[in-house]
């Protein structure tokens, strides 16, 4: 055009971004890309492969392998030959290497971020400044983990080989997420990046090559579900992390149930982008555009639900429209682009179905005026007006630049609603009123809470969500943990649980006349409860002395418990300091009763008077360590960078379901119950099965401590039957499984249902008597919830 | 919530005068803003979250690019909205003849030739001066289209008496000044006191006549930007006809953060009332990287309507000096220096 029509019609005209050096680079595998193993390029002659597209213009940018069982056994068997090693050079070894990654990174940051707008087509804007830097600084961030690993994790150690499968949508950084805190933590990794958007990973590879990162330590294995499915299942692989659908990650939390793999799952979302009526409306227009239009609404964590207050909808959504006809849709490439392509027309078509599907459930459709691209794979933004909850586009994840239109009355509507999902990942909070925002932002269940803004990341601050969002964090020093595990025998013993006990500990059962008949109810709700079917089953000694009687548990039972700590909500609510007088009241009623309790331990015939006295006095010292820890297992203050504090704050799960092991039945009961109660939950326990007596004695106790009604419920029985209900209760937000390998593979298995979290023993006993326990049970009792706060005025 | 039907029904836009321009092919009409009555309401409603406005303002100006012809066509069009300015102490007949002759020809021939643009007659939006500079000016730039501002009423710090400030305002104009930049009390505005700055900015604008009418707000002094955003909201209220950022003497003068404030706030008046209200940022604005990034943010918060000198200015000193050096590279492929630009 001539400058003077421009200078009439103030266009923009193009802005390409260079892509010579990307394209030479693509010219140069023109054999098409191997396999990263073992610090090798690999690929057989008879190698199945698939084209990789750029999704703006349909061109075909390079062809991929399609890796083979062969091939996953080889990159599993390098990265686990390669480990000990890895880890033997120690943090600050292991620190060199990531700085020199994150140094050569940034190097070559123009590069990645082409290359990853022509392989996912995502506006290069958003790579360049957005994805790229955040890579860079995961991996300085790591570096710094890797060097303080031994100071700061002391009691840990590198869980071994880790497979990490990773989604499209931001296929760099997902890559940052699994790689940098696993290498730092002295693991192996097997890596596979999404079939759409393998190149910016094989890229990587280069990176690693480059600092010689020891042959290895990353493999990179390229292909489709079924190379995930083999690393989900490979028996050499440690743990598993997973970015992507929700339907895939609970695939792949039965596949690994019961085999001991460690998990950590980052998944779907609905999340809420929450607007009060004293918000500044324009700037949470803008916020609104960075939640469901930044990589196409590509994004676990969009902002696709919008609650608006009713008295400013109307205004805000004219905004929204006003600053909807504004948005640029076309190439990717172009700098002025702000929203690019669709990855696959496979996506296109299910976001156009959804949107339909919506639709003819009532909801008002509106898109902008734009012009969008002749050819390739685009979708225009678009508003669904007047969703109901029941509306499709309420409930499923649509994963595309489409917004969900929901308006509400007052804050409690707000939270209601924005809770009203499956998911829990995150949710914007926008208030000029700082007290409603810091109100709302820990009722919202989700892992990030932005207040005033919205999809901040950091490599300093956790990220991953509540309910079935996922497992676990990634990022600061939560997601380190997961990539440790406990060092060695200091946890648990490696002997099977419910091992008989040593002959000689056995003592004679308690002398003297007929005791009265002692029939011990469950404990529901603050009282004692028939069993549901009225039945009763018999507690024997070792040498089947009958004990006194329980009642049989059944579904009916666990229901009611779990109805009951439903209603006891507000003990999450309770301050840490009462929670803690209440812990140690308990402890003080207990200790009364010492000679009641020892005598009872005794009674079952495996244990000598002074073991029990032990035991019970270890039981009291653990209540005073979880009493004390109460008020004390504080969250942190990130300190991202940005104008303002990220509080990563620990809530409680939820309802917790315990199902006791048989060996030091007391012991493990409190250790148990102490934390959990401590961090606010409420509990539903299933006391061992073999000396259910201890915890029906035990409520006496918890009824003269004041505890409130549906705190604790106790329900004896049939451990594994009852802790299957349990397991698959969708009320209840996770399980603690002590007893055999099959009961352990149960409770994973049935958890997948709604990705409740569970710690279980795998079969193997625990020493209840070490006190290293104490803090992973806290750990454990805990979701680590991130708000962002910017501020200033 | 209808405040968007409060006005609009019953005050329509003013359009006065018909000026013309070969400078420009749109819409010429010099749009008043007639002003409302003071209306609190407005003012409570007002929101401004500082950490949003500012990631805003960052990443716009890395969203948007402009290469080539297309760099050249918005600086030249950058040029015809500086307020072309000399505010010294220093001043002189002699510095603000040449001032003038700057302001006519801003931009060397032959770069406009290379460019093909010499159709356009680019001149600069006004030339700013003090008052004692006005009849200077005005005869500096008798037989073309470039109107003499005047800073007034006491600038930069605005504490004169009110008759003096008034009288000043009647002067300039009286001298030939079609555009008037005034300055408010700020402890108007630190003290909330909305009635006052009200009654004060209506004054001016009535001794304003039909000169047009620049509220500086001195955004600077302001502390908040919900002080800036509703100093803005009071200043159109009482009829300005632009609202401007700075003296140009605060310690920080024009950013970005402080402009999307005021912009939003321009749009916010035009949605409840139907009055478009000019802006233009001051002070500090010296590359010609500075006022691309000013004109994508009139872009995209007010639209092309916002795009031109009626509705937009830049006050500058140096601002023209390095978009020259910018578009003879772009005409030569050579860096320039800024001894082959006239001085202004």
């Amino acid at each position: 055009m001539k400058v003077t029509e421009i200078f009439n019609d103030m266009s923009y005209g193009p802005a390409p971004e260079a892509n010579d050096s990307v394209k030479d680079w693509l010219a140069n595998k023109g054999q098409g890309f191997g396999l990263f193993i073992d610090g090798q390029w690999q690929q057989s002659d008879n190698a199945k492969t698939f084209e990789t597209k750029n999704p703006a213009t349909g061109d075909v940018l390079g062809t991929i392998t399609q890796a083979t069982e062969t091939d996953i056994d080889k990159a599993v068997a390098a990265a686990k030959s390669a480990q000990p090693e890895w880890q033997a050079l120690g943090s600050h070894g292991r620190a060199r290497y990531l700085y020199a990654i994150a140094r050569v990174l940034q190097k070559r940051a123009r590069q990645f971020a082409v290359l990853e707008s022509m392989d996912n087509g995502k506006p290069i804007r958003e790579s360049r400044d957005i994805d790229v830097p955040l890579l860079i600084r995961h991996f300085y961030h790591h570096a710094g983990w890797a060097q303080l690993l031994d100071s700061e994790f002391p009691e840990f150690e590198a869980v071994g080989v880790v497979g990490q499968i990773i989604p499209w949508n931001f296929p760099l950084l997902m890559a940052a997420w699994k790689i940098a805190p696993a290498l730092a933590a002295g693991n192996c990794v097997v890596l596979k990046p999404a079939e759409y958007t393998s190149l910016t990973a094989l890229m990587l590879a280069e990176v690693f090559e480059e600092v010689n990162l020891p042959k290895g330590v990353v493999n990179i294995v390229t292909g489709d579900g079924s190379v995930g499915e083999s690393i989900v299942t490979h028996p050499d692989i440690n743990k598993i992390a997973f970015t992507g659908s929700t339907n895939v990650g609970r695939m792949i939390r039965e596949k690994t149930a019961g085999s001991g793999k460690k998990l950590t799952l980052e998944l779907g979302g609905k999340s809420p982008f929450v607007v009060f009526a004293d918000a500044d409306l324009d700037s949470a227009v803008e916020g609104l555009v960075d939640a469901i239009w930044f990589n196409q609404g590509q994004v676990c964590c969009a902002g696709s639900r919008l609650l608006v207050q009713e008295g400013v909808a109307d205004e805000f959504i004219e905004k929204v429209k006003r600053r909807l006809n504004n948005l640029r849709i076309g190439d990717p490439l172009d700098k002025n682009t702000d929203v690019g392509a669709i990855v696959d027309p496979v996506q296109r078509e299910r976001i156009d179905a959804l949107v339909n599907q919506s639709v003819e459930q009532g909801a008002d459709l509106w898109q902008p005026d734009s012009q969008l691209p002749q050819d390739g794979c685009f979708y225009p933004p678009t508003l669904l007006c007047n969703v109901e909850s029941s509306n499709v586009a309420a409930n499923v994840e649509i994963f595309g630049p489409v917004l969900s239109v929901m308006t509400f009355r007052h804050q409690p509507e707000a939270i209601d609603l924005a809770n009203n999902t499956r998911y829990g990942l995150a949710a914007s909070v926008w208030s000029e009123n700082i007290n409603k925002a810091l109100d709302v932002a820990p009722q919202l269940k989700a892992g990030v809470v932005w207040v005033n803004s919205t999809n901040q990341f950091d490599a300093a601050c956790g990220f991953g969500g509540y309910k079935e969002s996922g497992l676990g964090r990634e990022g600061g020093k939560e997601g380190m943990y997961e990539y440790l595990k406990p060092k060695a025998n200091s946890v648990t013993k490696n002997q099977p649980s419910n091992a008989t006990q040593d002959p000689k500990t056995k003592l004679q059962p308690v002398a003297g006349i007929p005791g009265i008949d002692q029939t011990a109810k469950h404990y529901i709700n603050g009282k004692q409860a028939r069993a549901d079917n009225g039945n009763t089953i018999k507690v024997l000694s070792s040498d089947g002395q009958t004990l006194g009687r329980v009642g049989e548990g059944n579904r009916k039972d666990i229901r009611n418990a779990v109805e009951a700590a439903h209603k006891a909500a507000s003990w999450a609510k309770t301050d840490t300091h009462l929670r803690a007088q209440l812990l140690y009241y308990i402890a003080e009623n207990l200790s009364y009763r010492r000679a009641e309790f020892c005598q009872r331990l005794v009674s079952f015939g495996t244990q000598s008077q002074s073991q029990a006295e032990a035991e019970f006095d270890t039981a009291i010292e653990r209540l005073f360590t979880y009493s004390a820890w109460t008020d004390k297992y504080e969250g942190r203050v990130h300190q991202p960078p940005l104008k303002g504090v990220t509080l990563a704050m620990n809530e409680p799960l939820g309802i917790l379901g315990i199902a006791c092991p048989d060996e030091s039945p007391l012991l493990a009961f409190v250790t148990m119950l102490a934390p959990a109660i401590a961090m606010g939950n409420r509990v539903v326990v299933v006391p061992s099965q073999k000396m259910p007596l201890l915890a029906t004695d035990f409520y006496q106790i918890i009824e003269t401590s004041d505890i409130p009604a549906g705190v604790i419920n106790i329900v004896t029985g049939e451990r594994d039957g009852l802790v299957k209900v349990l397991a698959d209760h969708d009320q209840v937000d996770g399980v603690w499984y002590q007893g055999s390998a099959e009961g352990s593979q149960q409770v994973e298995l049935a958890s997948a249902a709604n990705l409740k979290r569970t710690w279980v023993n795998y079969g193997k006993a625990h020493d209840w008597y070490a006190n290293d326990v104490s803090q992973q049970l806290l750990r454990e009792a805990c979701e680590v919830k991130n708000i962002w706060i910017p501020y200033g005025d | 919530m209808s405040k968007k039907d409060t006005v609009r029904n019953n005050v329509e836009p003013i359009v006065k005068g018909t000026k013309t321009s070969n400078q420009h092919s749109i819409d010429e009409h010099t749009v008043h803003n007639p002003g409302v009555p003071l209306t609190v309401d407005w003012l409570n409603d007002i929101r401004v979250n500082l950490s949003a406005v500012q990631r805003r303002t960052k990443s716009l100006t890395a969203r948007r690019s402009l290469k080539k012809n297309y760099q050249a066509a918005w600086l030249l069009k950058a040029i015809s909205c500086i307020d072309l300015t000399t505010l010294s102490g220093q001043d002189t007949p002699g510095k603000v003849k040449r001032l003038c002759a700057k302001a006519k020809y801003p931009l060397n021939l032959d770069i406009q030739k290379a460019l093909g643009v010499e159709s356009l007659g680019i001149t600069t939006g006004a030339v700013c001066v003090y008052h004692e500079m006005v009849d200077t000016a005005v005869n500096a730039l008798a037989g073309t289209n470039i109107p003499v501002a005047a800073v007034s009423t006491g600038f930069p710090a605005g504490l004169a008496p009110m008759e003096t400030r008034l009288e000043e305002i009647k002067r300039s104009v009286a001298a030939g000044a079609k555009e008037i930049d005034i300055v408010i009390t700020r402890a108007h505005v630190l003290n909330g006191n909305w009635q006052a700055l009200y009654d004060e900015v209506k004054a001016f604008k009535k001794a304003c006549g039909e000169a047009h009418m620049k509220t500086i707000i001195s955004t600077g002094e302001l502390s908040t930007l919900s002080n800036v955003a509703k100093a803005s909201m009071v200043s159109m209220m009482a009829g300005s006809d632009f609202i401007k950022t700075s003296t140009g003497m605060e310690s920080t003068n024009a950013t970005l953060p402080v402009s999307l404030v005021m912009i939003r706030m321009i749009r916010h008046y035009h949605d409840l009332t139907g009055f478009r209200v000019g802006f233009k940022p001051a002070g500090g604005i010296s590359t010609a990287k500075d006022a691309i990034n000013y004109l994508v943010l009139m872009k995209e918060e007010l639209g092309d309507t916002w795009l031109n000198p009626e509705m937009f200015r830049f006050g500058a000193s140096s601002l023209l000096a390095d978009i020259e050096r910018q578009l003879e590279h772009h005409v030569t492929g050579r860096y320039s220096a800024n001894y082959h630009h006239p001085m202004g």
